[in-house]
């Protein structure tokens, strides 16, 4: 091995391990409420695992959260690109999720026709 | 390797497997497994946590979340709640003391807020077992660094103007030690890793070779290469086994990868490390002892001059330090000299790791900048005292260390602070005292413990200890006379020093720093034959409070010589011929009935 080598190994590791800094340029939540699950979210959840692995950018957060409370538009997922608003994506399908990741994720370009709304509920 | 949604950082430390972490990682694989989510979310064994007293601890990535106090039973509903439907689970979160609502993330724990890590940079974020994650966390990049682009003297120098100092409890410049055993003459030298920890209640250094045994072989050939050594050994104890396991399968990976052995990163640099095993005798950590042992002679000290670094291993040029120094040093080759300096104080510069232990809420392992004062370590970090008794004092340094009492909190720590209060860094043990320890019975503990580990070879040491603990066990006893004080600091002078090594050298603290800032404890057990705290069994009496007592008759119930009678629904009395003074009956009364004199 030469140190070139174990700088390769560092930077294939480090976008494996990033997440556990818990720091990343995007984060993308699967909404996983039993009306989630029961709409398909696991089968949106595996899409998008299998996008983050197919992706050049490793430094992708995905998170489970409950019931986003829109549960006839279900399954959803939330995308926040660091320092912009969340947006909501609903009746999702496994080529939303890659139309999604593969423009707004890595592109930071929103997709309007599967968007609900840009921002959050007020929670104060 | 693959990428998982989120990681679960299972501490794996000798506490939290002590505790059922690996019954809580077959519950988990099992359970993720059930819902489908093995290709999600990875379970990852880390070394210790540090927050030893909560263990199991899981922290969750990258949400942050902390668990504690894991039982296998908890792991179905965590599996589904949290890591399928993504609802943090309340229960098994951290409340700190006197608050009532959970703490969700590890980061805002006062446990580890206050702590700046260094030597446990690494400390549940790899798995210790996988050298691929210590080089994704930037393991062996300093290496690289020192082998290819920086002189042997520039190594030193680095070092040097860190201002790092020994960490094993001495606290002598590491760059000096390096510059000393580099000049000397010849082509066979060594380097050893220190991994004795003797000090009873210590544990870094185990913690370090469990939770990331690369940074001290990354910090050993560093200083091989500065050093010029031909061989390096690693000194640890037979008593940690999984320190021991690590450090092996460490070494083997090392040497696969091409980081250590020979033609090392293909540059032509050849260097290996061995592993003794010691058997446990506290001088060992005495570096010439040390040598001697590991030479397959007795552990005995010997005259310095010539120094180890003059004269070690079979004659030979030889840098011991501890674990916890070498794991420091990629850090400071790998940031710069500047940037570890800023930290700390004007004489002891960077980080240093606590074992923190005794009647503190939160115990555990601790790395904290050199200044912090004992206050905030007891307060902030530790939680305040256990039952929200009396701060009475800390106990620091190990067996030989000293007291530093309640109007001295506000000490920043630092090796020079340490020394003018009577007491020394050692390797970082600290032990809180709470107002129910006897000041005179933990300076015998102590005496006790060294008289037992004493070598033997100096008079002084051997008779002198001793004749301490005699002398002090006298006074527990009831049986102390006037003249005892002036002959403990008397003895205490000579056992100083007439002794080789640093046992016998600050074997005298325990007595001396609790004479220093407790005499009046000494003179109460003396003169009065009283024991304040309530502890030394031949100076107190139980005694039940007639208008306390409920006469639930739970005392007389559990008292293991039958001394207390009573009629029932009246007052119980205990009968002191029989009574044994073990305080059972305290223990179990909820009335607080029960009374030491």
């Amino acid at each position: 091995m030469r140190p070139e080598d174990l700088a390769r190994i560092a930077q294939r590791m480090r976008r494996a391990m990033s997440l556990r800094e818990g720091a990343g340029h995007a984060k993308v939540t699967v909404h996983m409420g039993t009306c989630g699950i029961a709409a398909g979210a696991r089968r949106i959840m595996s899409a998008l695992m299998r996008c983050v692995d197919e992706s050049t950018v490793k430094d992708i957060l995905v998170t489970t959260s409950g019931c986003a409370g829109l549960c006839s538009r279900e399954p959803m997922m939330t995308v926040e690109i660091a320092g912009e608003a969340p947006v909501k994506y609903v009746d999702l399908t496994e080529d939303k999720v890659k139309r999604i990741f593969a423009e707004h994720v890595i592109q930071g370009k929103i997709v309007a026709d599967c968007a609900l709304a840009i921002g959050s509920e007020q929670t104060l | 390797m693959k990428t998982y949604r989120m990681h679960l950082m299972l501490c794996a430390g000798t506490g939290c497997v002590s505790n059922g972490s690996y019954r809580i990682q077959a519950a988990l694989e099992r359970e993720l497994a059930k819902h489908r989510l093995q290709e999600e979310v990875a379970v990852v064994m880390t070394g210790c946590n540090g927050f030893c007293a909560q263990g199991p601890i899981m922290t969750v990535q990258p949400d942050g979340i902390f668990y504690q106090l894991l039982t296998d039973e908890d792991i179905p509903h965590l599996v589904e709640e949290h890591f399928l439907k993504g609802r943090p689970v309340q229960r098994l979160m951290y409340t700190p003391p006197a608050e009532k609502a959970p703490v969700p993330k590890m980061s805002d724990i006062g446990f580890f807020q206050k702590q700046r890590l260094i030597a446990l940079r690494n400390r549940g974020l790899i798995d210790p077992e996988k050298i691929e994650e210590s080089i994704g966390r930037g393991g062996y990049r300093a290496w690289a660094k020192a082998l290819t682009s920086m002189s042997r003297e520039e190594i030193v120098q680095e070092i040097k103007a860190s201002g790092l100092r020994g960490r094993g409890g001495a606290g002598f410049p590491t760059g000096l030690k390096w510059e000393l055993t580099a000049k000397q003459p010849g082509h066979e030298k060594f380097i050893v890793c220190n991994g004795d920890e003797g000090d009873p209640g210590a544990f870094m250094d185990r913690s370090i070779v469990e939770s990331d045994p690369h940074s001290v072989l990354e910090g050993m050939l560093i200083g091989a290469k500065a050093i010029g050594a031909s061989h390096g050994f690693v000194y640890i104890r037979q008593e940690y086994p999984l320190a021991l396991e690590r450090l092996n399968l460490a070494l083997g990976q090392a040497r696969d990868y091409g980081l250590l052995g020979t033609n090392i990163l293909d540059t032509g640099f050849d260097f290996d490390i061995s592993v003794h095993r010691g058997a446990g005798a506290f001088v060992c950590g005495e570096e010439t002892s040390l040598i001697g042992s590991l030479e397959g002679r007795p552990p005995e000290p010997r005259i310095r001059p010539p120094f180890p670094a003059e004269s070690g291993i079979w004659g030979k040029p030889t840098c011991i330090n501890n674990v916890e120094t070498w794991a420091t040093v990629p850090e400071i080759i790998d940031r710069g000299a500047a940037w570890f300096s800023q930290i700390g104080t004007q004489t002891s510069k960077g980080t240093k790791v606590f074992s923190l232990v005794g009647k503190v809420k939160n115990t555990g392992l601790v790395e904290v900048p050199m200044g912090i004062t004992l206050r905030e370590m007891v307060y902030d970090i530790g939680g305040g005292i256990q039952d929200d008794r009396k701060f009475k004092a800390v106990q620091t340094g190990g067996p030989s260390g000293g007291c530093i009492p309640a109007s001295l909190l506000d000490l920043p720590i630092d090796y020079e602070r340490l020394a003018e209060a009577g007491s020394i860094m050692g390797s970082g043990g600290m032990i809180v005292l709470d107002e129910d320890t006897c000041m005179v019975d933990l300076a015998r503990y102590f005496l006790e413990f060294l008289r037992d580990e004493s070598c033997g070879k100096c008079t002084a040491c051997r008779e002198g200890v001793d004749a301490m603990y005699q002398i002090v066990t006298d006074i527990c006893a009831g049986k102390g006379q006037d003249t005892h004080i002036p002959l403990l600091e008397e003895l205490g002078q000579a056992v100083r020093d007439g002794s080789l090594c640093a046992l016998g050298g600050t074997a005298p603290n325990p007595v001396l720093s609790t004479l220093r800032y407790f005499r009046e404890e000494y003179e109460a057990h003396i003169r009065e034959h009283r024991c304040p705290a309530g502890v030394c069994k031949a100076l107190i009496t139980y005694r039940i409070d007639p208008e306390k007592c409920k006469a639930c008759l739970l005392c007389n119930k559990n008292c293991p010589r039958g001394a207390i009678a009573g009629e029932k629904k009246k007052p119980q009395k205990i009968a002191q011929e029989k009574c044994v003074k073990c305080g059972v009956c305290r223990d179990v009364c909820k009335f607080e009935a029960v009374t030491v004199q």
